[in-house]
C-alpha cells in the first residue's frame, strides 16, 4: 500500500510535468481565433445566457461554511453565502447583510443593523437570531471548525474553542430581530475585516438541524448569498444558480455559475483554451512566457496579500544562535533575479515580511535593500566568515520544500547563488504536502524550509502574529521576548497610529533577526476570457461572481 | 461448476482479509495525517476531530471497528470530503468508472482482435508490419503521455472534442479518455490475438477444414476464432487490473469524476477512509472478475472442466 501510495504520488507527478511538456509550444487554440466583436457594437451589450465557468483548484472540501478551510471552498462560499460585511477590491469594508454599524467609544462593541428584505434562498428573512446562532456554531468544539479559530477577537471565543465555557457566552447577541450587538475581548481594528470570511457566514438553522452532518447538499442547503446550490457532482462540477430572494439580486446578472474543480494548472489552462472556462483560478509557472506571447490581453496579474519566504529553523545547528549566518544566508540572495528570470509573473522581491498592500500599513525594509546586489554580496561574505565558515570550512545546508514544480525552480535558484557567492552545498529535500507539514513542524531535522503566507484578513498582525512565539504556525522555532512584547502592546494599543508603530517596529526586530528569508510577494496570476465583464482584481482574490456578467461574444 | 465458484469465493476471504489489513496500517504509517493543514489546529479541535473519527481508539480497536463497518457495507466517513460518506462517494464515482474501463475493455477487445486476425492472415505482409508496429507504438507510450497529446490535438489545436471532464458521460467527453485508456490494451490484445491466431491457423483441424473446402470466413469465424481468443481471455483479468491502474492516472488529466481519482486525491489528503474504500471495492472486484475469467474460460475451452 505504501508503495502504491507513492507510485500514484508519483504519477502525479510525472502527469504534471508530461502536460506541461505537452501544452507548451503548441499553435493558436480556437480561443485565440474565437475573440470577434465582444460586447457587440456599443461594446457592452450583454451576452443572452448569462453563464460563468469558473477553474477553481481542488474538489471543496465542503459547502459548510464553518467546515472548510481551503481557497476553492472559500470561493464558492462567497458566492453562496454573504457575511454582515463584504469587501472591496482594496480590502476595503463594504455593507453586506448589516446596512449600517455602529461601534463604541472604546472600540470594543459593534451594534449592526441588519437589512430588512435579506432573504435565505428559500425565503425566510435573515434575522439577527441566525447570525447569533452561527457565530457561536461556528466557535462551538463541537462543530470541528478548524477555521473557527478566525473569531478569536470576540469575547470568549477562545475559551468558547477551548471547551471552557459554552457557545452561549460568546459575546454576540441579538438584541432584536434586526440588531446584533458583538463585543470583542479587546479592541481589533481589523475586526470588521473577519467578519467576510467564511467563518463568519451565516448558516441556516432549520435545515442545519434538520439534516445534521448532510445539510451542505443540492435540495438541501439553503444560503443568503447572491446564488444557490443548484447541483454538486463530486471531482466534476458544481452549479450555482441566482437566488431570487437575495436582497441586491436586480444587480446580479450571471444566472449560473459553474465551478470546475481541476487540481492541474496545465490542465486547467488548456480547458480554458478550449473555451470550457471562462476564468482560470492560476496559471502553470512554466507557461507563463508562452500565455504573455499568446494570450496577452487575457491574462490578469494583480496584488496578492501573501509572502513566500524560507524559514529557518533557529532552534538547531547551525543557525541556532548565529544571526551572522542567517543574514549571510539572507543577503547572498539575488531578490530581482529571482522575480524576473525564475518566477516571472511580476512578484515583488520582498525584503521586508509584511506585504505593502496589507490595509494602513507602512512597509518596513532593512537598510541593506537600497544597497546594490555587489554590496550585499560583499557583507554576505563578510559575515559568513564571521559566522566560522570559509572556503576550507565549507557550510552543508538541507532546503526542504513541498513536492511542486515552482518550489523546486526557486530552490534550484537560491542553492545556486548560495554556492556562487557564499561556496554553500545545499541538498534540496522535497516531500509531499501533508508530510512536508509534519516535518516542518517537529523542527527536528528541518534547516532551511520553504514557505508561505497569505493574509487571512487585510492587517499586518496576520503577518506578525505568525512569528509570536506562542504561535502553532512559528516553525522556525523562534523565541525573541521583544518581538512578542512588541505584539502585545500592538494588540492592547487603542490608538490607530501608535498600534501600527508597535508593529512596525516588530517587523523590524524580526528583519534584524532574521529568523526567516522574505523572497517575494504573491501576485494573483489567472486568464480571463475577454468576454467577461466586471472583473476587478482583489488583494485577497475574492472575486464574488455577482460583480460579473457576460458580454455578447 | 458451482462447488467451484464456491470455493473460489471462500478462498478470497483470506485474500481480502489480508489486502485490508495492509492498506488499513500502512496508510497510517504514512507520515502525515488527514487533519493537518497549513494553519495549525488548536489542540481542542484536532483532539475532537480525533476523536469523532475514533482516530484516538487503539489501532486495533479502529481496525475491528473498521471491519465491523465493512461488514454492514459501511465505509465510514469521508475526512477530506465532510458533507459525503464514502459510500456515498464509490456510489457516485464508480458507475463513471465502469463506464470509462468498460468501454475501454470492449474497445481494446473489438480492435485488437480484429487487427490481430488481419495481421495473422496477412503474415509478414506489409499489413502485418504495420498493425504491429503500431501496437508496439502503443505499448511503448505511457497513457500519462498519449493523453495530454490527444488533448492537445483533438481539443485545442483541432477544436473538435472536449479537453476535460465528464458531460454526465456524453459520447464526446468519453472518447478521448476511453482511446487514452484503451490503446495499450489495444496494442497488447492486438499481438497476443496473432500470435495464437498463426498458431491456430497452423494446426490439423484448420488444415482439414481447409482440405474439405470450407470457405476461409467460415474456417476463421467458426472454428479458428474461438481456440485463438483463449490467451486474450486469460489475459481479461490483468487487463482489467491495467485499466483500473490506468485510470487512475487518466481520470485525473481528464478530470473524469471517477474512483481513481478519490484514489489519487484520497491518498494525497491522508483520507484514509476514502484510500481503504476504493482499495477494498477495487480488490472486490478484481477477485471477481478473475473468477469470471476462469468460469469464461471453461465455456471456450472443452479441454477446460471445474
Amino acid at each position: 500500500m505504501s508503495a502504491q501510495l507513492r507510485r500514484s504520488t508519483a504519477f502525479a507527478a510525472i502527469i504534471l510535468s508530461a502536460s506541461l511538456v505537452a501544452a507548451c509550444g503548441s499553435g493558436e487554440g480556437p480561443a485565440s481565433r474565437a475573440a470577434v466583436e465582444i460586447g457587440g457594437e456599443s461594446g457592452t451589450e450583454l451576452a443572452e445566457r448569462q453563464v460563468l465557468r469558473r477553474g477553481n483548484g481542488a474538489e471543496p472540501q465542503s459547502l459548510d461554511p464553518h467546515k472548510s478551510e481551503g481557497v476553492p471552498e472559500s470561493n464558492l462560499q462567497r458566492d453562496l453565502y454573504e457575511g454582515l460585511v463584504s469587501s472591496g477590491p482594496g480590502g476595503e469594508v463594504m455593507p453586506g447583510v448589516a446596512e449600517s454599524w455602529e461601534i463604541s467609544e472604546d472600540g470594543t462593541v459593534y451594534t449592526f443593523q441588519l437589512r430588512d428584505n435579506a432573504r435565505w434562498s428559500n425565503g425566510d428573512p435573515v434575522t439577527a437570531e441566525d447570525f447569533e446562532y452561527s457565530l457561536r456554531r461556528s466557535v462551538d468544539p463541537a462543530t470541528l471548525s478548524n477555521y473557527g479559530i478566525m473569531l478569536r477577537p470576540i469575547l470568549n471565543a477562545a475559551e468558547v474553542i477551548a471547551g471552557e465555557l459554552p457557545p452561549e457566552e460568546l459575546g454576540v447577541r441579538a438584541v432584536d430581530s434586526r440588531t446584533l450587538e458583538i463585543t470583542l475581548g479587546n479592541y481589533t481594528p481589523y475586526f470588521l475585516g473577519v467578519l467576510s470570511h467564511s467563518a463568519a457566514f451565516p448558516v441556516h438553522r432549520p435545515t442545519v438541524e434538520t439534516y445534521g452532518d448532510r445539510w451542505a447538499r443540492p435540495g438541501r442547503l439553503v444560503s443568503n448569498g447572491a446564488f444557490q446550490l443548484q447541483d454538486w457532482v463530486v471531482q466534476s462540477h458544481i452549479q450555482l444558480v441566482r437566488n431570487p430572494y437575495y436582497w441586491d439580486t436586480d444587480n446580479v446578472r450571471l444566472e449560473e455559475v459553474w465551478y470546475y474543480p481541476i487540481e492541474n494548472q496545465s490542465t486547467e489552462l488548456q480547458r480554458y483554451r478550449a473555451n470550457e472556462l471562462d476564468m482560470t483560478s492560476d496559471l502553470p509557472y512554466r507557461q507563463l512566457r508562452w500565455i504573455r506571447e499568446n494570450l496577452a490581453d487575457e491574462l490578469v496579474i494583480s496584488d496578492y496579500l501573501g509572502v513566500y519566504y524560507y524559514g529557518l529553523n533557529v532552534t538547531r545547528e547551525p543557525f541556532r544562535n548565529n544571526r551572522a549566518l542567517r543574514q549571510a544566508l539572507n543577503l547572498a540572495i539575488n531578490r530581482e533575479r529571482l522575480t524576473s528570470q525564475v518566477t516571472g509573473a511580476g512578484e515583488v522581491p520582498a525584503y521586508g515580511y509584511v506585504p505593502a498592500v496589507a490595509g494602513g500599513y507602512v512597509q518596513q525594509t532593512p537598510e541593506w535593500a537600497a544597497w546594490t546586489q555587489a554590496e550585499r554580496e560583499a557583507e554576505a561574505r563578510r559575515l559568513f566568515e564571521e559566522a566560522g565558515y570559509s572556503v576550507d570550512q565549507p557550510l552543508r545546508l538541507q532546503i526542504l520544500y513541498n513536492t511542486h514544480e515552482n518550489h523546486r525552480t526557486i530552490a534550484v535558484a537560491i542553492s545556486s547563488m548560495w554556492n556562487e557567492v557564499l561556496g554553500i552545498q545545499t541538498e534540496l529535500v522535497n516531500e509531499e504536502w501533508k508530510v512536508y507539514l509534519e516535518t516542518r513542524r517537529s523542527k527536528q531535522t528541518t534547516q532551511v524550509f520553504r514557505a508561505g503566507w497569505i493574509g487571512d484578513y487585510n492587517d499586518a498582525f496576520t503577518f506578525a502574529e505568525l512569528m509570536h512565539s506562542a504561535s502553532a504556525m512559528n516553525d522556525s522555532g523562534w523565541d525573541h521576548p521583544p518581538y512578542d512584547e512588541l505584539l502585545a502592546r500592538a494588540a492592547a494599543e487603542r490608538d490607530p497610529g501608535r498600534r501600527v508603530e508597535y508593529l512596525q517596529a516588530a517587523e523590524r526586530e524580526l528583519l534584524q533577526e532574521v529568523p526567516l528569508i522574505p523572497i517575494y510577494f504573491y501576485v494573483t496570476k489567472r486568464v480571463v476570457k475577454p468576454w467577461v465583464g466586471g472583473y476587478q482584481p482583489h488583494i485577497q482574490d475574492y472575486i464574488y461572481s455577482r460583480d460579473l456578467y457576460i458580454l455578447k461574444h | 461448476m458451482l462447488r467451484y465458484t464456491l470455493s473460489r469465493l471462500l478462498g478470497a476471504i483470506p485474500t481480502l482479509l489480508i489486502l485490508i489489513a495492509l492498506a488499513f496500517f500502512m496508510i497510517r504509517v504514512a507520515p502525515g495525517g488527514p487533519f493537518d493543514s497549513e494553519r495549525a489546529l488548536p489542540p481542542e479541535i484536532e483532539a475532537n476531530l480525533r476523536a469523532a473519527y475514533h482516530l484516538d481508539e487503539p489501532l486495533i480497536q479502529q481496525f475491528g471497528r473498521y471491519l465491523g463497518g465493512l461488514l454492514r457495507g459501511d465505509f465510514g466517513p469521508s475526512f477530506q470530503y465532510k458533507d459525503f460518506t464514502v459510500t456515498e462517494l464509490i456510489g457516485t464515482g464508480f458507475p463513471v468508472s465502469l463506464r470509462l474501463g468498460g468501454s475501454a475493455i470492449l474497445l481494446a477487445l473489438l480492435i485488437g482482435v480484429t487487427a490481430g486476425t488481419i495481421a495473422a492472415l496477412r503474415q509478414n505482409t506489409r499489413t502485418d508490419y504495420s498493425v504491429m508496429a503500431v501496437s508496439m507504438t502503443g505499448i511503448s507510450i505511457p497513457n500519462f503521455v498519449m493523453a495530454p497529446l490527444l488533448i492537445l490535438l483533438f481539443a485545442v489545436t483541432l477544436g473538435w472534442l472536449p479537453a476535460g471532464g465528464w458531460g454526465g458521460g456524453a459520447w464526446n467527453h468519453m472518447l478521448l479518455p476511453v482511446v487514452a485508456l484503451a490503446l495499450p490494451q489495444i496494442a497488447y490484445i492486438s499481438r497476443l490475438t496473432r500470435g495464437s491466431m498463426i498458431e491456430v491457423l497452423r494446426s490439423n483441424f484448420v488444415r482439414t477444414a481447409r482440405a474439405q473446402g470450407l470457405p476461409e470466413r467460415t474456417i476463421i469465424l467458426r472454428y479458428a476464432l474461438k481456440p485463438a481468443l483463449l490467451p486474450v481471455v486469460s489475459y481479461l483479468g490483468p487487463a482489467a487490473a491495467a485499466v483500473i491502474t490506468g485510470s487512475v492516472v487518466i481520470e485525473q488529466i481528464f478530470g473524469v469524476p471517477g474512483l481513481g481519482r478519490y484514489f489519487v486525491q484520497g491518498a494525497l489528503n491522508r483520507d484514509y477512509t476514502l484510500v481503504m474504500g476504493v482499495v477494498v471495492f477495487y480488490g472486490v472486484l478484481i477477485i471477481l472478475f478473475n473468477l469470471l475469467v476462469d468460469l469464461l474460460y471453461a465455456l471456450l475451452d472443452p479441454k477446460v472442466k471445474y
